[in-house]
């Protein structure tokens, strides 16, 4: 009994948990009939993808050569060192590209955005502007979801181009020749292995944007309050992103 | 009446909170609400501005009952209020010129620079004129206080809520507020509900001061009545627990 009581209660925290994250969208899809200012949706693009281009860059740097020391070995032991471009740019593109940038953004930018929301929320702020007649979903929300959907994809195309770079640096190291590398990319990779990515990198940024806002907007009261909402914002965000990642990676690619 | 609260019953939970609140306040007048840490006093003040909504009864603000109105309709009540928050609330990312503008560049159609000269006559009001640039976060309580004064102010309402505004000042900066509030419901003609702690405040600003008890007005009355009231709980809250 005690077993079934437990399951029921995680159910139902996990059921209240995503009904707030599908209602805290459709609020904020509602406040986008008014255009936001673009002033601060900039401003959001600025401190959440711009300041994030370092982080993600060096992540795929690394991705990108990693993935093609634990391969170039056995392709050339199968005499398919002609292939390994291909192969690196495809895995980069469609997966490795968006869920790891997804990842690094859930962690940078979802725990920022739960931070501050937090803040405001327990410092009386979200109190204030609702005084003020602004709508907290309007003025808060709506700027952070558009930054992240155009921003994440941005993000993709820099880590895709640099972990292929990786890639190269590798295959180049263990003579790979740099006409071969790119002769596979050109043979293997089709624009859909980049559009299936984008594609991705904006549901994950809307996550990531609706995650961080949904805890830092129903935040506990005082530091600790603030702490927890930070770490749910960004287990919950990085356990969404492989989710829906798996089922984005049935229907893109098929 | 300017403001009137029916019946108003606010529970949380299981908890009741307000209960039974019947309360006019006057257009013009300053009433002060008194009342020992949890007696629901900010939630009344909540009520009043639809940041929170009763369990059961009426808020009529004007001529409007906020408790039955949706959000974008209060928002239009919202802004004829304004409100002083206990800890500021100042945002935290914008200067004290930004913190000021921010109801103006929202709701009206004012150019920057009108923007900008309204924004100096409201701080030079709280007589803080030289710390536009400013961050909050260099400013000292009283200063925050001060800005979030001018903001409250920045939109010329009709009423203006203060929660615990003179709570954590020393005596100078304390007073200082009190005649800031004084002076903007005498230059404004503004409505001020005052909650507070401070009974030298309350007595200073107030025209009529309301205590709550246990969730219930117990007394409302002027300063003066205030201090030879025969409930014991009044005296012992105006004396600070020493009954004499």
């Amino acid at each position: 009994m005690f077993i079934l009581e437990a399951v029921g209660s995680f159910v139902l925290r996990i059921l209240e948990t995503w009904g707030g994250f599908i209602i805290l969208l459709f609020q904020t899809l509602k406040q986008c009939k008014r255009i936001p200012r673009m002033r601060y949706v900039l401003q959001q693009m600025a401190h959440l993808g711009v300041d994030t281009l370092p982080i993600v860059m060096l992540t795929m740097l690394f991705t990108g050569m990693v993935v093609t020391l634990q391969t170039v070995t056995e392709f050339i032991k199968f005499g398919a060192q002609s292939t390994i471009g291909g192969v690196v740019t495809i895995a980069v593109g469609r997966e490795l590209g968006p869920v790891l940038v997804g990842v690094v953004a859930a962690g940078r930018v979802g725990a920022a955005i739960t931070a501050e929301l937090s803040t405001m929320k327990v410092t009386e702020q979200i109190d204030a502007l609702e005084v003020m007649a602004t709508n907290p979903i309007r003025y808060l929300v709506v700027p952070r979801l558009i930054a992240c959907m155009v921003m994440l994809p941005l993000l993709v195309v820099f880590g895709d181009v640099i972990g292929s770079f990786g890639g190269w640096v590798i295959a180049n190291y263990y003579d790979v020749s740099s006409f071969m590398y790119m002769q596979s990319i050109n043979s293997f990779v089709v624009i859909h292995d980049f559009t299936g990515g984008l594609i991705k990198a904006v549901v994950f940024g809307s996550i990531i944007a609706i995650i961080g806002c949904y805890y830092g907007l129903n935040a506990g009261n005082g530091a600790e309050g603030v702490g927890k909402a930070a770490t749910k914002s960004v287990v919950d965000a990085i356990m969404a992103i492989f989710f829906f990642n798996c089922f984005l990676s049935l229907l893109l690619y098929r | 009446m300017l403001i009137k609260l029916i019946d108003v019953n606010k529970s949380f939970k299981d908890y009741k909170v307000l209960k039974n609140i019947n309360l006019s306040i006057n257009k013009g007048e300053t009433l002060a609400i008194i009342g020992a840490s949890g007696s629901g006093k900010s939630t009344l003040l909540k009520l009043m501005i639809g940041l929170e909504r009763p369990s059961s009864g009426q808020v009529w603000i004007k001529n409007e009952d906020i408790a039955k109105l949706n959000e974008e309709e209060l928002d239009k009540v919202r802004l004829n209020m304004g409100m002083v928050f206990q800890y500021s609330a100042l945002f935290d990312s914008m200067t004290v010129a930004d913190n000021v503008a921010f109801g103006l560049r929202e709701h009206s159609s004012l150019t920057e620079a009108e923007i900008g000269h309204i924004v100096e006559e409201k701080l030079n009001t709280v007589g803080l004129k030289d710390f536009a640039n400013y961050m909050p976060n260099e400013l000292s309580g009283g200063m925050k206080k001060r800005v979030s004064l001018a903001r409250a102010i920045a939109f010329e309402p009709e009423i203006i809520l203060y929660d615990e505004p003179t709570s954590g000042l020393d005596p100078v900066m304390a007073g200082k507020i009190d005649k800031l509030i004084k002076y903007t419901q005498e230059k404004m003609h503004v409505t001020s509900v005052v909650v507070t702690h401070d009974m030298d405040s309350a007595y200073y600003i107030a025209d009529r001061i309301a205590m709550i008890y246990e969730g219930e007005i117990i007394a409302l009355e002027d300063a003066h009545a205030i201090k030879t009231s025969s409930d014991k709980r009044v005296q012992e809250f105006i004396n600070g627990g020493r009954i004499i």
